[in-house]
């Protein structure tokens, strides 16, 4: 469903991420796990296309994401090209980014009204119902400010979800939360787990929410996977030095 | 030397200082209307992809801001014949002050998209929505509230410069104080008259923009 083949990103001389190959698999929810600024958030950065890469080729669905088919070889790709590849991808941020000025509803209606081309009917209808399986049905006419982080984060998954993605984006969805909250969030996610068949890639500090929902576990290491393997595979037996420091630092900060 | 203040001469001009006004008022909300429009188009291009336009509007704004008001009314009214184009002092007038305060007007609103969070830029991409639509439907709505303030002070700062269309014959209050003055060798009326009234002008539009500013606020939900 989603693959990386040698993507490099670099900020100047830092390198972000390095010769990265990784692959995704239809329906498979993987976690992404290790310290911070060894690119776990860029990869999925790179992947709803807010960075460019500068080197290697992303495939989503087997056709690259980044770049497009010309006369026998790939280029980059123009705009266009990128909002047609990008309906497939949705992605949750950290900081919700729900627009302010639009109510529960709204943000989510605004998605499939502007873009998809939905009638105002069909939106709303796809929209409640949505709203309805986080959990925000009753709150669908308030504003985000009216509402708890938790609440927010929950309508902008709704909000994802209505443009229909194949693969879902979790960029550390509850880290922003108060810890009373995170559960709200995490619940919704875990019915997404199982009941859909998305394709979810997850960035996470949660790390018993990691082991209990993945199909795999990466750790990342200075932009590359370190190690990866099933949860009880990872989190129970690692067999890298660094997996397993970073688990035991984790474990103690707990 | 004569201080008296002649009732029988102020009633006597009220109807063409009134008339004035209305000139005034129309100067100042055209020019406004021009300023809102081009400001947006300014702040807008100088955020544009490509970097020479970016460079050329950030250029042109930054000239008309650094020069005097008075001169570029003079040079849209007396040069531009030179080039072919017969305007009106009221057309030519209009320009100038239109293009001045799109200048000033432009800095406004790019402080107000720039206090727009990158979050908010990004949300729009992973809905895969067009550049278009992110601006209209979601940046600009939030950039335009903390922009009101500064809104409002330019067009109260427009219309005490609508004065200075007079230079080219516009008949706007300050054309028609001075008018009245010569015709009757009094001053002291027509200019007090004159200041009587943009005082009261100023004065509810500060209050009116307040006013607005609470109403945005309240009608985006923020």
């Amino acid at each position: 469903m989603v693959r990386f083949m040698n993507v490099n990103k670099s900020y100047g001389k830092l390198n972000v991420i390095e010769q990265l190959n990784f692959d995704v698999a239809e329906g498979e929810m993987v976690s992404i796990i290790g310290p911070s600024g060894s690119g776990k958030t860029t990869v999925l950065r790179t992947l709803m296309t807010l960075e460019t890469i500068n080197d290697g080729v992303i495939y989503v669905e087997g056709k690259p994401l980044t770049h497009m088919a010309k006369g026998g070889a790939l280029v980059p790709a123009d705009e266009r090209y990128l909002r047609r590849m990008r309906t497939s991808i949705g992605m949750c941020f950290q900081s919700f980014n729900l627009f302010p000025h639009m109510t529960a509803l709204q943000n989510c209606m605004e998605g499939p009204v502007q873009v998809l081309g939905l009638s105002k009917k069909e939106a709303r209808e796809r929209s409640e119902e949505l709203l309805h399986m986080v959990g925000m049905i009753d709150k669908r006419d308030q504003h985000p400010s009216r509402l708890s982080g938790g609440q927010q984060q929950r309508v902008a998954i709704a909000r994802a979800l209505a443009m229909r993605p194949k693969v879902m984006l979790f960029d550390e969805v509850t880290s922003a939360l108060d810890p009373e909250v995170i559960g709200e969030v995490t619940n919704v996610i875990r019915k997404l787990v199982t009941e859909h068949n998305l394709t979810m890639l997850m960035v996470t500090h949660q790390m018993g929410f990691a082991r209990d929902i993945s199909d795999r576990v990466c750790f990342f290491f200075g932009g590359k996977i370190e190690e990866q393997g099933t949860p009880s595979e990872l989190f129970g037996n690692p067999q890298r030095e660094r997996t397993k420091q970073f688990l035991s630092a984790v474990k103690e900060a707990i | 030397m004569n201080f008296e203040w002649s009732w029988t001469l102020t009633w006597e001009i009220m109807p063409r200082l009134l008339w004035a006004t209305a000139n005034t008022l129309l100067a100042a909300g055209a020019g406004y209307a021009i300023a809102l429009v081009g400001g947006l188009i300014f702040a807008l291009a100088q955020r544009a992809a490509l970097g020479p336009v970016r460079w050329a509007v950030r250029e042109f704004v930054e000239f008309i801001r650094s020069t005097p008001l008075v001169l570029q009314i003079f040079f849209v009214f007396y040069v531009a014949p030179q080039f072919g184009m017969q305007l009106s002092p009221w057309t030519s007038g209009l320009l100038a002050i239109g293009l001045h305060y799109s200048a000033y007007l432009s800095e406004v609103y790019r402080g107000g998209l720039e206090a727009v969070p990158r979050g908010q830029w990004e949300a729009c991409r992973a809905i895969n929505m067009s550049a278009r639509d992110t601006y209209f439907r979601i940046i600009i709505p939030q950039a335009l509230v903390p922009a009101v303030p500064g809104m409002g002070n330019y067009l109260v700062g427009i219309l005490k410069d609508t004065p200075m269309l007079s230079v080219i014959g516009v008949m706007e209050l300050m054309h028609a104080a001075n008018s009245i003055g010569s015709e009757h060798y009094r001053y002291l009326e027509p200019f007090t008259l004159v200041g009587l009234i943009f005082f009261l002008i100023s004065l509810p539009t500060a209050g009116l923009i307040k006013l607005l500013e609470r109403r945005l606020r309240l009608g985006l939900g923020l």
